[in-house]
């Protein structure tokens, strides 16, 4: 019943949108229906801490690591969403966009949040496909929201690509399926979690093999996984920061989400080396490509979608080693991440809302400006390029003592290296953006106090998580344990 | 009666890559859309072939379901968006049509080794035709990489999808029915989205359409 709850409030806000005329109220309310998958979400996570829940005739059904995700998916979307009243009435009075289509972006906000919770909350492997599918084409609308050219550009990439190689992600599933159904001797096979789970051991090693690689393939493209994530900067930049914000923080999570399912079933059927290899190869492949974009971008919305490789890589990595420490770091870095990420965007589409572009050569003395909002900008990259207090960095550090107890030091040297240089080069970026005196005093928009202190209350979250150990530790723990056999 | 079912499924399956590879030689883009009307329609009779041979009635549904949606919906909007624009032909694909050809033959060799380790696993007359859907997603994906009109890339992205299906009713006699569904509505429903993109760009009249334009990069 909880679990219906979850996907029902969204799912009836859908609805409310559908009948309602937009005005500012519509978009606070999808605000309020967020923060209530929040709260039901961590009601979830203390129910879930010991056994798992069923909902929907055994259709759904809800681990610690489902809990996990449904708070994720929360946090995140309560920031993007309590935006949206904020970022309609500006496009609406600036004449970017109408009441009509304000309308359809709450309305699609709503259909990709509860795309996502259905995706982590359902039982079916299957399912989980499916519903990351349609969050492909829940955003693509998102993206191309603003009608330009680029736009429709960037979403035309990004539902080919998307689409090509989910694809291949299917047909990983249906070998995955395959290989149970023969396991089970022809009779019992459902793609569901626990009977899948329960076939792993007697999966033949050839088809888990090649289904595993093109699970990887296929959902590392949503994810933003090199070799294909060339649709993410495209998308990530044209998209409005609400929806950047939510693509960033947990689209990509939520594709990750199935990997880290699949990982565990490919584990106990092949042992760990084979799952190892395959994700760090895109792991180490994401760090690298996205740590050289990084230096020389020049635009603020793609430097935060490169970033947001970056980090997916550093998860893929950290996955690659498997043991439940290395799996809990990750799960800690998807929070974070999500969160930090949220800022960042959002605070972006304030910086593109005042000075009317992205390009960071053209921006500068935030600071003296905008205290405020360039105060925030620059403690969320601080937060982004993980240093301590923020909980990035206990993640980070999680990870590489992982790596290392697995014997992974390499792996460990690269990626420090890789960070290194992220880290020059966005706080390069950064002080640009934010130093410096430019008077030209007249500025637009002004972020106001409700505004702000949701953005300054998502930092310290992000500080929480990471001096607190509780309650969040044993949330993580148990998560982890259910993918980590 | 088993020699009618292997023989129909034969047919039917040979047909669905026939029909790939028929998708590269012409280059009338509502030529290529009737072709994979045709490809939905054999696809369907697969699936249909093999609920009656093992008295399958999800598979029966499902049969029903993709005939409609692959035979009829599909390639109907398609149609109709390439109308806007009569005579669009692909006129510079990236590789010419008998060099697409050779590669085609190439991928389907290349289908029948990969598909070795897979069928090995539990041959039978269906899996044993199992290479003939691996080669029609090949030659989907090597159409999205080679052709450059905006209703090719779409037909590529449905081959990929017919092979997969083909792939999964020959292997397993479909994934559960939960699954099918939704995957069905989901490629419904990305076709729609496409083709949505495609009239708002309003750029059927040029000849290389979005997919050459380069507004965004690095």
């Amino acid at each position: 019943m909880l679990l219906v709850m979850i996907v029902a409030i969204p799912l009836a806000m859908t609805l409310a949108a559908m009948v309602c005329p937009w005005s500012p109220w519509l978009g606070r309310a999808s605000g309020l229906a967020s923060a209530g998958v929040l709260a039901l979400g961590i009601w979830l996570s203390a129910l879930t801490m010991t056994t798992p829940r069923w909902g929907a005739a055994h259709l759904m059904r809800a681990d610690s690591l489902s809990a996990f995700m449904v708070v994720v998916i929360g946090s995140v979307s309560v920031l993007a969403t309590s935006f949206t009243s904020r970022t309609m009435s500006q496009e609406i009075a600036s004449g970017a966009t109408t009441a009509r289509h304000a309308r359809h972006y709450v309305i699609l906000m709503q259909v990709f949040i509860t795309c996502m919770l259905i995706a982590v909350l359902s039982a079916n492997l299957g399912v989980v496909w499916i519903s990351i599918e349609a969050t492909t084409i829940a955003t693509t609308f998102l993206v191309s929201h603003r009608r330009t050219s680029g736009a429709f550009e960037a979403s035309w990439k990004y539902v080919i690509l998307c689409s090509v190689g989910i694809a291949l992600a299917f047909l990983g599933t249906v070998l995955i399926y395959y290989g149970e159904l023969h396991a089970s001797g022809g009779h019992v096979a459902s793609l569901n979690w626990t009977s899948l789970m329960a076939a792993a051991p007697h999966l033949d090693p050839r088809v888990t093999r090649l289904g595993f690689a093109l699970l990887v393939v296929g959902y590392g493209t949503k994810v933003g996984l090199v070799p294909m994530h060339s649709w993410l900067p495209d998308a990530h930049s044209q998209a409005p920061a609400p929806v950047s914000a939510l693509m960033s923080g947990v689209l990509l999570s939520v594709a990750f989400y199935a990997l880290l399912r699949f990982r565990a079933v490919v584990q106990i059927a092949l042992g760990p080396t084979f799952p190892r290899v395959a994700l760090l190869m895109v792991g180490v492949a994401s760090l690298l490509v996205a740590t050289a974009m990084l230096i020389a971008q020049r635009d603020l919305k793609r430097m935060l979608a490169y970033s947001s490789i970056e980090h997916m890589g550093l998860m893929a990595v950290g996955a690659a080693v498997g043991s439940p420490l290395a799996i809990a770091a990750v799960l800690l870095h998807v929070l974070g991440h999500g969160i930090t990420k949220a800022v960042l965007f959002l605070s972006a589409g304030e910086i593109y809302q005042l000075e009317g572009t992205t390009e960071i050569d053209r921006i500068s003395g935030l600071l003296a400006r905008r205290p405020v909002l360039g105060g925030i900008f620059g403690f969320a990259l601080m937060s982004l390029v993980a240093f301590p207090p923020f909980s990035l960095f206990v993640s980070e550090l999680s990870m590489a003592r992982a790596e290392v107890d697995a014997g992974l030091s390499w792996v460990v040297a690269v990626s420090l290296a890789c960070l290194a240089v992220v880290f020059a080069a966005v706080l390069r970026h950064g002080r640009h953006l934010l130093m410096g005196s430019r008077g030209d005093g007249e500025s637009p928009s002004v972020l106001d106090r409700s505004a702000a202190s949701m953005l300054v209350g998502a930092l310290v979250v992000c500080v929480a998580l990471g001096v607190l150990s509780w309650p969040v530790q044993s949330l993580l723990w148990h998560a982890a344990h259910q993918v980590t056999p | 009666m088993n020699t009618a079912y292997v023989s129909a499924l034969d047919v039917t399956a040979g047909l669905v890559l026939f029909a790939a590879v028929m998708t590269l030689w012409r280059r009338g883009v509502r030529t290529i859309v009737s072709i994979l009307g045709v490809q939905g329609l054999s696809l369907s009779a697969v699936a249909l072939v093999l609920a009656i041979h093992e008295h399958d009635t999800a598979l029966l549904v499902t049969g029903g379901l993709v005939l409609v949606l692959k035979g009829i919906v599909i390639p109907g909007l398609l149609l109709r968006a390439s109308r806007l624009d009569p005579k669009s032909r692909e006129t510079r694909p990236l590789v010419n049509v008998p060099a697409s050809l050779v590669a085609a033959a190439v991928l389907i060799v290349l289908s029948y080794v990969v598909s070795a380790r897979i069928t090995s696993l539990a041959p039978s007359d269906a899996t044993r035709l199992v290479p003939l859907g691996m080669a029609t997603i090949l030659v989907g994906y090597f159409m999205l990489v080679t052709r450059r009109r905006a209703v090719s890339k779409i037909v590529g992205l449905i081959l990929v999808d017919n092979g997969i299906g083909l792939v999964a009713y020959l292997l397993t006699s479909g994934v559960p029915f939960i699954v099918e569904l939704g995957s069905s509505i989901d490629v419904l429903l990305v076709v729609v989205v496409l083709q949505f993109l495609m009239v708002s760009m309003g750029r059927h009249s040029d000849v290389d359409v979005l997919t050459e334009r380069r507004e965004l990069r690095d």
